[in-house]
């Protein structure tokens, strides 16, 4: 720029100063105004709300903190009971929080499933970097699910032999959701091409399997598995609960997962196809290369949101008595000297549900803005 | 384009060919592989049968929905029609039935209502309000239902009993006993009112299509109002005070140790109400922010450059084309709703799926039993989708 203006009448005014913008407007007090107090109703809902927030805030630091006891010497509860509801009683976590997470696994052997239960959480976190995902990812599945195998049920290398009966708690839950996930998720993808299929028979089959599934409720899925399975077996042939309740949930996950990976389907162009077909691919590699790897990445956000619900429907086998983290807290209290202290429990084991369904939730939202960047202007 | 003539080699139909008994021949591919698929579930099912009848001689349990007219023998705490333990199971059912309907009903009302309010908190331009509905979606979403129910009825069942019952307002009362409200006390005069703004409703509703389609023809605004004052109001208040204008309410009072009078709601009752209001509306509050979100902002402001009320634009511009995204996903908020009740039996209220539970149990008839389930649910599944859909062709976009 040069220091010579044309104009003698702008170069006669001295340079005003630059001023900020007024106080109201920007910074704190503006923003404050602009979001909290930009009418009457606003503000009077403001302050209502505030209240009601802090007025809870305070109860709840009073009754979860302050009050609260966190120990009591072996199963002395009566401190507990004249607290009559001011304070949480902390000390039914400190005293059952390994029989809620690991169930009656024997004492001295939790590293085991305390160990499992890290891999798992490791085999999330690699399943969710897209760097990993490729079929290799596959291989890593059978290799942390076949060492998990291991380590829960032992009797090789030096590890004591622990029957199935006696596993419990978090490990449970994990292992139902992640077998039930690597199961149907195969399942619903044949289910999903079978259902947009040319060939009549197939096409009926997949639409009854979903239907009928979708209809209804999960635990009438779980009574079957529980009740009327062992009726569906040859003489002397039993599968036990667990496993049964397994195949439950894959049946029912996988209907679901069906039709969000039908979703996917649908929603790829009609030229996709017909570009394949024009290439002379036959029916498996035209799915295989060009459909698949296309509709499966359109619809992973409303598949890691099925997970999520399929991950907080796992709980169900409660109603079956399967021994998961809900049924392991509820049995916690079932003791005469802890009964009473649910509320502690719940919030305890809410508090872990949470963590897995908030970290899925987030990691959902984010690979979709991640996705759809090529959509956004 | 409908001068031009179609070219009548595009009309021929493609060339038959008769089906060769060859792999490389498409249609024999096909018939092949569907063959064999249905060959093998025909066989899996048959195999399944074979060993259950085998199963069921083996254990002497006869099938068969005999056992429908046997005594129950089963107490059920909470009923909306006559029962008794000396009862058939049939009927014993239909309570359970009737029990799942009181659930599903009441609580798509509420979820509906709840769902929706938070939905635009959510959007509310008050950053507060806005981030508490956020919080409240996100957390009860995240949390399995079972446990907010389990975690609900802890909460009930702490409570203090009767006698130091809480007493937040006049005449309400909150213990371990349940919830005690205060009740009218129906009478005939109360059915016939009831009946009076029915028919009061379905005349407003023919007199409203009249007025429109006359307002079609000739332009000219009819008021609906004074037609929908004179039955919706008038009518049932003319018709509640000829018939003496009755008017008692029973007020729940403390005798002994426990409640009489007024309107009782259990606790199971309550505690399942409450966990399935509370978790479907966080979905349905996703649902009708997304609705509101997916009518583009060009359609708010062409309304409002037409001169219309902020009224009008919210009933005859953006909530049409909202309903249309809400309304899909909502129906299967109301399934799972109505699915998700079945959650009852780990709280103890009888709801159909408990009572068939305790009927297996007792009678061993467990394929019986978990057909009624599944039969039950089903029904209820299709006659909800079915109105939702006949709702949703209703509302959805007429093109040309």
């Amino acid at each position: 720029m040069s220091d010579i203006t044309l104009n003698p009448a702008v170069a006669a005014v001295p340079d005003a100063a630059p001023r900020s913008a007024p106080m109201a407007q920007i910074g704190l007090v503006g923003w404050l105004r602009r979001n909290l107090f930009s009418s009457w109703l606003s503000t009077a809902v403001t302050l209502a709300l505030a209240y009601l927030l802090i007025r809870w805030a305070v109860g709840f630091v009073e009754w979860g903190i302050v009050n609260a006891i966190w120990v009591v010497p072996n199963n002395q509860t009566q401190a507990c009971r004249d607290l009559a509801g001011a304070g949480a009683c902390w000390a039914v976590i400190t005293e059952k929080h390994r029989f809620i997470l690991f169930g009656t696994y024997p004492f001295e052997q939790h590293w085991r499933p305390a160990l499992v239960c890290v891999l798992f959480v490791g085999l999330y976190v690699i399943s969710a970097m897209r760097r990993f995902w490729r079929w290799e990812l596959a291989l890593i599945w059978v290799a942390t699910l076949t060492v998990i195998g291991v380590l829960m049920w032992g009797g090789v290398f030096g590890l004591p032999y622990v029957p199935q009966e006696r596993w419990g708690g978090l490990p449970i839950t994990l292992i139902l959701a992640t077998f039930g996930l690597a199961f149907a998720f195969p399942l619903a993808i044949l289910v999903a091409l079978g259902r947009r299929s040319k060939l009549p028979a197939i096409k009926v089959l997949c639409i009854l399997y979903v239907e009928l599934i979708r209809g209804v409720p999960l635990i009438s899925l779980l009574f079957m598995a529980s009740v009327m399975f062992p009726l569906f077996l040859p003489e002397g042939m039993n599968i036990d609960k667990l496993l049964r309740a397994q195949i439950a949930i894959i049946l029912f996950a996988g209907a679901y997962l069906a039709e969000v990976v039908r979703g996917g389907l649908q929603a790829l162009p009609r030229g996709q196809y017909e570009a394949a077909d024009a290439l002379g691919l036959s029916y498996w590699q035209k799915t295989g290369f060009i459909i698949l790897p296309q509709a499966l990445r359109l619809v992973i956000p409303p598949l890691v949101n099925t997970f999520i619900g399929f991950f907080k429907d796992t709980s169900l086998v409660l109603i079956i008595g399967i021994f998961d983290l809900l049924t392991a807290g509820k049995t916690a209290i079932i003791e005469p000297a802890w009964q009473g202290f649910g509320v502690e429990v719940y919030i305890t084991i809410g508090a872990i549900y949470f963590v897995f369904c908030f970290a899925m939730s987030k990691y959902s939202q984010g690979l979709e803005a991640d996705l759809n960047r090529h959509r956004r202007r | 384009m409908s001068g031009t003539a179609i070219d009548p080699r595009l009309l021929r139909a493609p060339p038959k060919r008769s089906l060769r008994l060859s792999w490389s021949d498409e249609r024999f591919r096909g018939i092949v592989w569907q063959a064999v698929v249905v060959g093998i579930v025909l066989f899996v099912f048959w195999w399944l049968w074979s060993n259950t009848v085998h199963n069921l001689e083996v254990r002497r349990i006869a099938t068969g929905f005999g056992f429908l007219n046997r005594e129950a023998g089963l107490p059920i705490a909470e009923s909306l029609i006559e029962y008794s333990p000396t009862d058939t199971y049939f009927r014993a059912l239909m309570v359970g039935l009737l029990n799942t309907l009181k659930v599903a009903v009441v609580g798509i009302v509420l979820a509906t209502i709840l769902g929706t309010l938070i939905g635009i908190a959510r959007l509310s331009k008050n950053w507060l309000l806005s981030k508490i509905a956020g919080v409240y979606i996100e957390v009860i979403r995240d949390l399995p239902l079972l446990l907010q129910l389990l975690f609900w009825y802890a909460i009930l069942q702490g409570l203090p009993g009767p006698r130091q019952a809480l007493n937040p307002v006049e005449g309400v009362y909150l213990s371990n006993r349940g919830l005690k409200l205060p009740a009218l006390e129906w009478q005939d005069a109360h059915s016939w009112t009831l009946l009076a703004l029915v028919v009061g409703l379905v005349g407003t509703l023919l007199y409203r299509r009249v007025a429109l389609a006359r307002r079609m023809q000739d332009g000219q605004p009819r008021p609906v109002w004074p037609a929908a004052l004179a039955l919706l109001v008038a009518l049932p208040i003319g018709v509640w005070w000829l018939l003496d204008s009755p008017w008692t309410i029973s007020w729940p009072e403390l005798r002994g140790f426990n409640f009489r009078g007024g309107l009782n709601i259990s606790p199971e009752y309550f505690a399942l109400l409450l966990g399935l209001v509370l978790y479907t509306a966080g979905f349905i509050a996703e649902i009708v922010r997304a609705g509101i979100l997916a009518v583009a902002h060009g359609q708010w402001e062409a309304a409002q450059a037409l001169g219309l009320r902020p009224g009008q634009v919210l009933n005859r511009i953006v909530l049409p084309q909202a309903l249309r995204v809400i309304v899909p996903p909502m129906t299967s908020q109301f399934l799972n709703l109505t699915k998700n009740s079945s959650l009852a039996v780990a709280i103890g209220f009888q709801d159909i799926v408990s009572i068939a539970n305790t009927t297996l149990n007792q009678t061993g008839q467990a394929i019986e039993g978990i057909a009624i389930i599944m039969l039950v649910y089903l029904t209820i599944s299709l006659s909800i989708s079915l109105f939702m859909n006949w709702y949703n062709a209703r509302i959805a976009l007429v093109e040309r």
